[in-house]
């Protein structure tokens, strides 16, 4: 599929930077005159994917988080957001909703949750000890 | 596109031991952290019968909102006190509605 547009971010863990990465997303796919439904669900999910990085990947210290995000030709909107921190064990376990491993922190377990009910795809890759990529994938209705 | 204010304003009012909070903007990470303490304070000082949380000017929420909201419902047991949460926008609405917060009654 062809590629019609592209932008990539980079930028420390910090928690100031959640709400600069889900407005750099949905500045970049505006001029697809998305609905505002369709804005407020890509912010939502992209929030998510940033959070957790934070919050889980880079726990133990701080590190870069790297945003890459895509149009494709039928209107897709391909966002993939990575860190380099501590990685995930078992996925499948970590996507249940209500899952968290950070009940102490009032965190709910709905991350990924949310990411799947406001996106048309999620995927999650991750190594232990070398980090993780979400893909998030959403069509913007023409 | 006009700049929404990302710091929240907590503006609050109490009377028959009602402690109500206005929140506005966005409510992530970030901003959670520090609306619970500005929320925790209030209500540890007033001991309120019920806390309401405002969420009509609310623009932006994502699961974090959630955990405030459960947060603020265990504090308000630990004083023997009720939580509410009115005027929940439709697109916020959507993220609750995943959450164990409905069965428990405080979604209004
Ligand atoms: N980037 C990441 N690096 C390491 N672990 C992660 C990462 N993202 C998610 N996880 C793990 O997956 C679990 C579930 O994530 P999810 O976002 O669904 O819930 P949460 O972040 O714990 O809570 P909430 O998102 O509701 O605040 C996390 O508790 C964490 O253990
Ligand atoms: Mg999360």
């Amino acid at each position: 599929m062809n590629i019609r547009n592209e932008m990539k971010l980079s930028f420390p863990s910090k928690s100031c930077n959640e709400s600069f990465a889900r407005a750099a997303v949905a500045a970049f796919v505006m001029n697809l005159d998305p609905t505002v439904e369709e804005i407020s669900d890509l912010k939502t999910a992209v929030s998510e994917a940033v959070t957790n990085c934070i919050v889980h990947g880079y726990r133990r210290g701080s590190g870069t988080i790297f945003i890459t995000a895509k149009v494709l030709e039928d209107n897709r909107v391909v966002v993939k957001i990575r860190d380099k921190g501590c990685g995930i064990e078992d996925i499948k376990q970590a996507m249940q909703p209500l899952f968290t491993t950070a009940p102490d922190e009032e965190r709910a377990g709905l991350g990924f949750a949310v990411m799947q009910s406001f996106c048309d795809a999620v995927k999650v890759s991750s190594k232990p000890q070398k980090g993780t990529t979400v893909t998030l994938e959403k069509y913007i209705a023409v | 596109m006009p700049q929404e204010r990302k710091i929240n304003m907590l503006q609050t009012d109490y009377h028959d031991n009602v402690l109500t909070a206005y929140i506005d903007g966005e409510i992530d990470h970030d901003t959670a952290a520090r609306l619970r303490i500005s929320i925790d304070g209030a209500a540890q000082s007033l001991k309120p019968g019920l806390l309401c949380l405002d969420f009509g000017a609310v623009r932006f929420m994502d699961s974090s909102g959630v955990g405030l909201v459960m947060g603020r419902y265990r504090q308000m047991k630990l004083i023997g006190g009720r939580l509410r949460v009115v005027n929940i926008p439709g697109h916020i609405y959507r993220i609750f509605a995943m959450s164990g917060l409905e069965g428990l009654g405080v979604l209004r």
